[in-house]
């Protein structure tokens, strides 16, 4: 193929938005549903479970954000070669500014020297976009709104850690995993789900840890000793009775999901990226043919 | 469960726990952090001079006399004849506002603050002090808050964008938990100490 592939994803785009920030995952709700359940009845813990469940249903059945804060918008696309990554970068911001018109989105995007909110969500760096060209013959973008609430309380270790006991091995990671949750407490917006790097730089370390959070929380990671202790720190997390909101309650976290990426001799990073219980995320993939986007499909 | 209506008196705060479900009526205001640090440099820590400031002030004061300040940074819409109308508007987190809450509250004699997370022990002083309680709202449960805003009276600061301005709502039965009370007590202070204690168990 000589010429490049010319489409036209912006309309696809912004229901990618819509549904993303309105929409929670079914895991998620299936995770939510199961916490209050074990709650106490009448508990605050339980109260605040319900209620979180209520605006989950509002929020589809009226196509509102789920949450205010539709925090900062991460788009992983993955195209086939000849795709023009500028115009699908110019696509997803015009959808993104269009979704912000709509109110899908909160005017999120401000300029860190002057304070000044751009007001449709585009900026220097803002959305986040990465791209990856791979073999399929189909684009397939993902994407997550992650909020501010968590990102605050999000948090990178350097091991060793003589204070938290943290050697560097996976009682280590266990060890300073747990510590992010102690310190998170309800901040958060817990029950959250964390996304945790091993390894890698300062920066890779946040990317792989956020990509986690795209994981479906009944997947099962492929690498046994990672899936045994994502498995460990999920049961220890909850045993800290944070709960909901931290009100307090055996509903502290719905899903611990861990990747990992080479490092450096010297660095032995753990990150976590904290998600609030609004982890909302989506998928669009278009199938392409001959240059021509055939079929569109929402996940 | 309680239900108040904005002025609050000091006896009807006195009359609330930690644990208590309330239900708030009434008119209360937007302020997050731009709004709380605008109102330190403007207001309190010297009288404000600037016609605007003055007249702001003059305003803020009506409304925040026995009234609540909300942490939140709502997804507003425009309607065609201009007024506005909230759409998504979920607590955001309150410790940020740590460092300026208590001398917001005394200045302004609140006698609440709505937020998400909780507050430290400067604004739990404050609160007993005053006396005022902190509200926990539910994070995230934003349309469904939204739908408690039965209108919005006014908007001062928009320059601010539209997350960090002070929006004046008119909400009725808008939820929340009292987590910090007047008389000393908060949800945040015994989780905090009651996790950090079974964390050291787990790791023996």
């Amino acid at each position: 193929m000589n010429e490049p592939i010319q489409l036209d994803l912006t309309s696809e785009l912004l229901e990618l938005v819509r549904k993303a920030a309105t929409e929670l995952p079914e895991d998620m709700v299936v995770a939510l549903e199961k916490g209050r359940a074990q709650e106490e009845p009448g508990s605050a813990a339980e109260q605040a479970l319900a209620t979180i469940l209520k605006n989950v249903r509002m929020a589809r059945e009226n196509s509102t954000p789920i949450c205010q804060d539709t925090g900062t918008p991460i788009f992983e696309v993955h195209y086939p070669f000849g795709v023009s990554t500028r115009m699908l970068k110019e696509q997803i911001q015009e959808a993104v500014a269009q979704a912000t018109a709509r109110a899908y989105l909160r005017p999120n995007a401000v300029d860190s020297l002057t304070g000044k909110n751009s007001g449709n969500n585009l900026g220097v760096d803002f959305p986040t976009i990465h791209f990856h060209e791979w073999e399929e013959d189909r684009i397939f973008i993902t994407l997550q709104l992650k909020g501010g609430g968590s990102e605050n309380v999000s948090v990178q270790y350097k091991l060793p850690d003589a204070a938290l006991g943290a050697g560097r091995d996976l009682e280590g990671v266990r060890r300073a995993v747990l510590d992010a949750v102690l310190k998170a407490q309800g901040k958060g917006c817990a029950p959250g789900v964390l996304g945790v790097a091993i390894g890698g730089d300062r920066g890779t370390g946040y990317i792989v840890a956020k990509k986690q959070l795209l994981r479906k929380l009944d997947d099962v990671n492929p690498l046994p000793e990672l899936a045994a202790l994502e498995d460990r720190i999920y049961r220890d997390a909850n045993e800290l009775g944070i709960g909901p909101m931290g009100f307090g309650g055996k509903t502290t976290v719905l899903g611990v999901k861990i990747g990992v990426a080479h490092r450096l001799p010297a660095c032995y990073f753990v990150t976590v990226a904290y998600m609030c219980w609004a982890n909302r995320r989506a998928e669009l993939t278009a199938l392409l043919q001959n240059g021509r986007v055939t079929e569109v499909s929402y996940a | 469960m309680h239900k108040l209506t904005v002025p609050i008196s000091d006896e009807d705060i006195r009359a609330l726990h930690v644990g208590d479900t309330v239900y708030l009526n009434g008119v209360i205001v937007t302020g997050r952090d731009a709004a709380h640090k605008y109102m330190i440099e403007h207001f309190i820590r010297h009288e404000p001079t600037d016609p605007e400031d003055i007249a702001l002030h003059d305003k803020l004061k009506a409304l925040l006399d026995g009234g609540v300040i909300y942490h939140c940074g709502p997804v507003v819409k425009k309607r065609e004849d201009g007024s506005w109308t909230f759409v998504a508007a979920g607590p955001t987190t309150s410790i940020r506002e740590e460092v300026y809450e208590a001398d917001v509250i005394r200045h302004f004699n609140l006698k609440g603050v709505i937020g998400k997370g909780g507050m430290g022990k400067n604004t739990l002083k404050a609160c007993m002090e005053q006396p005022a309680v902190y509200f926990h709202a539910i994070g995230g449960a934003a349309t469904l808050i939204a739908q408690s805003v039965k209108e919005v009276l006014d908007v001062y600061k928009l320059d601010f964008g539209v997350p960090e301005a002070m929006w004046v709502i008119r909400v009725e039965d808008f939820p929340v938990v009292v987590t910090m009370d007047s008389h000393g007590n908060s949800i945040h202070e015994k989780v905090q100490a009651e996790s950090e204690a079974r964390l050291r168990a787990l790791l023996g």
